[in-house]
């Protein structure tokens, strides 16, 4: 790998979600050097993942291809993947940050051709698809991933997959001696764009979701949509793969909770009342969708779509937070009991399949920053004077739907530009 | 320009070189293309290959640059050469990896890679290298319209960035809306109670800040020009007129509140001790932290009540149909207000659905519940005068019971009307840049398309784009806060310091003739040949970001710094007088031209494909790389936007022999999803009028159709291809083939 050059007028970028991606693309443009650093793989992110946006049911590769032709055609803007930082020290304008590269085993001869996917044998959990299909130990993340270069799996190194994969490759892009590797670099501001997972569902005891296989995430049920995806683009029950057409959504799993996170996640509702519509389009008016909130935070201009949802007689919404799940042996049903609290009815409704409106955690734990920063009580980095040159951007700083993660990133590439012109302008 | 030498480089790698006869290929190259320079390389994208093209520019004079590998979206940063063309002749996943490997299918496959190498040729032929707009506007400073926390905000920021700004602000002071709050919800953890708006401290700042020019009481009157070289006219009340040059402009113009007169029923305007929010603001400054007292008698409040969404999400007429956002947030601090004073007093929130996303927003509200307000999801169907204050009717969704209370005073929680000013798609234009209208515009531009930004959904101003909230459709023009988008405070500062840089980045990149989002970097611009223009106007009318307008000649007068670079225009021109440096009606009509079209007797159809370059064009690469396949038959150009296809290259292939041509855009209509507004849209139009042609010509309609197509149409997208192919199976080919 050659040598990444740096200095204290150079912003670091951490993370290549869409906030991380969009903070290093708007420095960039405005004539700044910009390092890209991304833990996966590939960059892209969450969106990356997610077959539709809200309000506009428009698709998010397509924002995706426009800022990966913006990272292709910038020389200010330099991407590293499988990359972390380990540490930070130094202060604003001036900062020593180290990089934990892990290897790729493929170097930058790889035309994506796809010959040593085609050799190997092996097969993991596919990542991309929430571990909901398999992907071989020689792959390419997803069809748009950046840099367009296949990686193999460390687990197949040492095997004989890995041998198979280098004789397949007819460009020497195979390199099995690849190690770990260090750096340290100097920068002088950084933007944390380290995103978001979700809340580990599992936690959530009465719901089931590690002993019910109907009952899904979120962001699960977002991957069977893509027609590439698990289950070729089709709603379907992972117990049996039979069609599911009575489909529960329970708003706030995990969040708005004391004993999960305590925050709104914001976008569970809109991501809800969008699935719904996915549910419509695939089976007509044989779909019958509920949705169990709270309060339904369809907020601000997009509150349209929650009416038009709304107005849908084959959606119905419940008021309820659910208080349990069960399952009905015979048919594979969940059934979830709670109380409806308009009117205070007490229900014990069977679904085809439930979808948990799963909660948004900062990726980074609070014990996890490479250097002390300011956090709140959720665990997003605070906007504050301690941090120094150091810029949340996007969910790191709350829970950001998308339009306001690329509003947080754009205005967290502006804060790190002021620390390097103030630089630039002492340096003369 | 120097001599044109055309380098035709052909890759031999990723099973090209077993899959196709790249020494037919390297002939065709240098016979039919008229490559001076071509060669064959095992691993083009190598450092050995790229040493090689190099080479050959630097020692051979090559300044057109033919590649024939794999898309042009993949090595794009391998084949990078300064100073030159680049050409791509897609040879990989437009060819191999779309056709079947079969011996019999040879011939067919070798006729596809040998036309992508014709027509590459024929785009570097016609291609120069883009030596970046003439008109560079070079003007640092930013012009801020609107002095509230968003303006006053973007005015600082770009200050601290080192750019020098004009503030304006048409009341007497700065502050806007929150300078009328008696504190604000809070910015920083703890999220627990109300604090100060900050009005003061932001005021002071850029009073001590000497890059910041602040006039009150004034308006833009007049605003012209284009990105780094802006002209505004700025205008006091009493008429004097200042002009000043920008290079790039900040509109945080703000909301103006809901007016509860429209809500009788709720007795405003009836009842004194019903208000807005913006009235219990001033009675809490009134009250300075003592008890809030009612405006009807001066009494002490004792018990108030909180209607949410008062004249909000509701399709009644005059009334607002979306939601204000930040009213939750307002009415719990309000409540508050109350509380913190005294916690006796009974404080009421009746809500539909309570809305205070993110950490910040639920931790306020957690605090509001801490702080024993109360919040009932109730529907209110009015407010009636009672003996000791009104009593409002509302319907308990919880307990399922319609009940009626009494209150000393009720809050009403009224939105947020954008002030965007002029309408421009919705007022009748008599003459160009006169129009029929009485509502105030905020910037006054002399644009040929109107006098304000155009407006988005409920009167918003926002962009129309998930990923890119910053998309304007004015060059170099953004807009923040609540004009936008209804925002709370939180979020108009953080928008505020986005478009700061936005607009920045606008100027900056106008300096160097730089094209702005999403064609960002691209230096080529529009070039008009005046001598044959017919002064018909569709160039100014369909330009999606107003970037023409006429001159006293009523000529097109192109402003490069707000051009986009789609080509809409150049799609527009009937007589194809408008065209870019390296994208041009030549660049494309050639490579229509250049495809080898079989006489009838060899039943070899040729199917022109169209594609747009962001979204149909990678679906079908992805296509390719997923192992569809697709007809033999297709030949497809990417396209900037299919608003650039002028009708001309349909006619043109029509005529020369093609059988069928299908156009690939983006989603149309209210959620379109062309990131040039209306290419896609225009063009299905353009397209509607085919049919005149087809008649004409005496060719079928269904020989040339025009879909929309998403980026994950990679099942969809060769499907497509095929149906054509299967159109002309079955209605024979074009008799035009000579």
């Amino acid at each position: 790998m050659s040598e990444v050059i740096a200095t204290n007028q150079t912003i670091l970028v951490v993370g290549g979600g869409i906030s991380g991606m969009t903070a290093a693309l708007e420095a960039a443009e405005c004539g700044k050097q910009v390092i890209l650093v991304e833990k996966n793989p590939s960059i892209g992110g969450r969106v990356s993942q997610l077959y539709k946006y809200f309000p506009k049911l428009c698709h998010p590769k397509c924002g995706l291809e426009i800022n990966l032709r913006r990272i292709k055609a910038n020389r200010n803007l330099r991407v590293m993947t499988l990359t972390e930082v380990s540490g930070i020290s130094g202060e604003s304008g001036n900062y020593s940050v180290t990089l934990k590269t892990r290897p790729r085993y493929v170097n930058e001869n790889c035309t994506a051709c796809g010959a040593c996917a085609e050799a190997v044998e092996s097969e993991f959990d596919d990542e991309y698809n929430y571990g909901l299909s398999k992907r071989k130990g020689a792959y390419r993340p997803f069809n748009q991933s950046y840099p367009e270069r296949f990686v193999l799996d460390p687990a197949i190194i040492g095997t004989a997959d890995a041998d198979k994969a280098k004789a397949a490759c007819k460009y020497d892009a195979v390199d099995l001696e690849m190690g770990d590797s260090e750096s340290t670099i100097t920068v002088g501001a950084i933007i944390w764009a380290t995103g978001w997972k979700p809340y580990d569902a599992g936690k959530i005891q009465p719901y089931g979701y590690d002993r019910y296989q109907n009952v899904v995430t979120s962001v699960e049920f977002e991957r069977m949509l893509d027609p590439h995806g698990p289950t070729g683009g089709k709603i379907l029950r992972p117990s049996d793969g039979k069609e599911a057409k009575d489909v529960a959504f329970i708003q706030c799993a995990g969040s708005r909770d004391l004993n999960h996170l305590k925050h709104c996640s914001r976008i569970c509702c809109m991501a809800s009342l969008k699935q719904s519509t996915y549910l419509r389009e695939q089976y007509g008016d044989d779909a019958k969708g509920t949705i169990y909130y709270i309060d339904i935070r369809a907020i601000d201009r997009i509150d349209d779509f929650h009416q038009m949802v709304k107005d849908d007689p084959n959606i119905t919404f419940t008021k309820s937070k659910v208080a349990s799940i069960t399952e009905d042996k015979a048919t594979g049903n969940p059934v979830l009991h709670g109380v409806d609290t308009e009117g205070y009815h007490r229900y014990s409704n069977p679904h085809e399949l439930v979808v948990l409106a799963i909660g948004m955690e900062p990726s980074v734990p609070a014990n996890g920053f490479p250097m002390p920063v300011v956090l709140n009580e959720e665990g997003f980095v605070e906007q504050d004077e301690a941090n120094g040159a150091f810029f949340a951007a996007g969910c790191s700083s709350d829970a950001l739907d998308v339009n306001r993660a690329v509003q947080s990133a754009t205005a967290s590439a502006l804060r790190a530009i002021q620390v390097i012109n103030k630089v630039a302008g002492a340096e003369g | 320009m120097a001599d044109m030498k055309i380098g035709a480089y052909i890759c031999k790698g990723c099973g090209l070189g077993e899959r196709l006869d790249c020494d037919e290929l390297e002939t065709i190259a240098k016979r039919d293309g008229k490559a001076q320079v071509a060669r064959q390389h095992d691993f083009l994208c190598s450092a050995d290959g790229l040493k090689t093209i190099q080479a050959d520019i630097d020692n051979e004079g090559v300044n057109r640059v033919m590649i024939a590998a794999c898309s042009r979206r993949a090595k794009s940063e391998a084949f990078n050469f300064d100073g030159v063309t680049i050409s791509r002749a897609n040879l990989r996943e437009g060819v191999i990896w779309i056709r079947p490997d079969d011996d019999e299918l040879r011939e067919t496959t070798q006729e596809m890679a040998a036309d992508y190498v014709r027509m590459g040729c024929a785009e570097a032929k016609y291609s120069t290298p883009p030596a970046s707009a003439q008109e560079k506007g070079t003007n640092d400073t930013v012009l801020v319209v609107g002095g509230g926390i968003t303006g006053m905000t973007a005015a600082l920021e770009v200050a601290r960035t080192g750019y020098p700004v004009h503030l304006v602000e048409k009341t007497g002071e700065l502050g806007g809306a929150a300078a009328k709050m008696w504190k604000d919800v809070p910015r920083h953890s703890p999220y627990t109670d109300p604090v100060d708006t900050e009005v003061a401290r932001l005021a002071a700042a850029i009073e001590a800040d000497n890059r910041i020019t602040v006039h009150l009481n004034s308006t833009i009157t007049k605003t012209s020009g284009a990105p780094g070289r802006f002209s505004a006219d700025i205008s006091t009340e009493s008429g004097n007129t200042v002009t000043e040059n920008f290079g790039a402009i900040i509109q945080a113009s703000g909301a103006t509140p809901y007016d509860a007169n429209q809500l009788p029923e709720l007795s405003y305007g009836k009842s004194k001790d019903v208000v807005d929010r913006v009235e219990l603001e001033q009675l809490a400054i009134a009250a300075n932290g003592g008890p809030i007292k009612r405006p009807s008698d001066g009494k002490e409040v004792k018990k108030v009540t909180f209607i949410q969404c008062a004249g909000q999400r509701s399709d009644k007429e005059g009334h607002l149909n979306y939601c204000s956002g930040d009213c939750c947030l307002t009415s719990i601090k309000q409540a508050m207000y109350f509380k913190d004073q005294n916690p006796e007093i009974e404080t009421e929130i009746l809500f539909d659905d309570l809305r205070t996303p993110g950490a910040p927003g639920e931790d306020f509200y957690r605090s509001g519940q801490d702080k024993m307000i109360t919040f009932r999801k109730g529907q209110v169907s009015e407010v009636v005068a009672g003996d000791g204050g009104p009593r409002v009717r509302f319907k308990d969704l919880i307990l399922d019971e319609d009940l009626e209370e009494e209150a000393d005073l009720v809050v009403l929680a009224t939105g947020m009307v954008p002030n965007s000013g002029v309408d421009i798609d919705n007022v009748p234009q008599n003459e160009p840049g006169e129009w029929e209208v009485n509502v105030d515009s905020i910037l006054n531009l002399n644009y040929r398309q109107g006098k304000d930004l155009p407006h988005l959904k409920y009167g918003f101003n926002d962009s129309h784009f998930i990923c890119f909230p910053y998309e304007t459709r004015r060059t170099g023009i953004y807009t923040c806060g609540p004009v936008r988008r209804p925002m709370d405070t939180q979020q108009a500062i953080e928008d505020a310091t986005g478009a700061a840089l936005k607009a920045i980045q606008a100027l900056e990149s106008a300096k160097i003739g730089r094209a702005a989002h999403p064609r960002s970097g691209d230096l080529s611009y529009p070039i008009f040949r005046k001598e044959g223009c017919t002064q018909c106007k569709r160039c100014t009318v369909e330009c999606p970001f107003g970037a023409i307008d006429e001159d006293e000649k009523r000529y097109p007068l192109f402003n490069e710094s707000r051009c986009r670079r789609c080509g809409t225009c150049m799609g527009a021109c009937p007589v194809r007088v408008i065209s870019f440096e390296n994208y041009s009606v030549d660049t494309v009509g050639q490579q229509i031209k250049n495809c080898d079209i079989p006489e009838e007797f060899d039943e070899k159809p040729r199917i022109l494909v169209l594609a747009c370059e962001n979204d149909a064009y990678p679906a079908l690469d992805m296509a390719a790389q997923q192992g569809n396949s697709y007809s033999q038959w297709a030949r497809v150009i990417p396209v900037r936007c299919l608003g650039s296809v002028n009708t001309i290259w349909i006619t043109d292939a029509l005529n020369s022999g093609y059988d069928g041509i299908v156009l690939m855009g983006c989603q149309k209509g209210d959620n379109y999803q062309c990131h040039f507004v209306k290419g896609s849209e225009m063009a299905h139009t353009r397209m509607s009028k085919i049919d005149d042609t087809l008649q004409t010509l005496n060719l079928e309609k269904e020989r040339v159709a025009t879909y929309e197509v998403a980026i994950t149409d990679i099942d969809r997208a060769p499907q497509l291809i095929n149906e054509m192919a299967e159109t002309v199976n079955q209605i024979g080919l074009s008799p035009f083939k000579f």
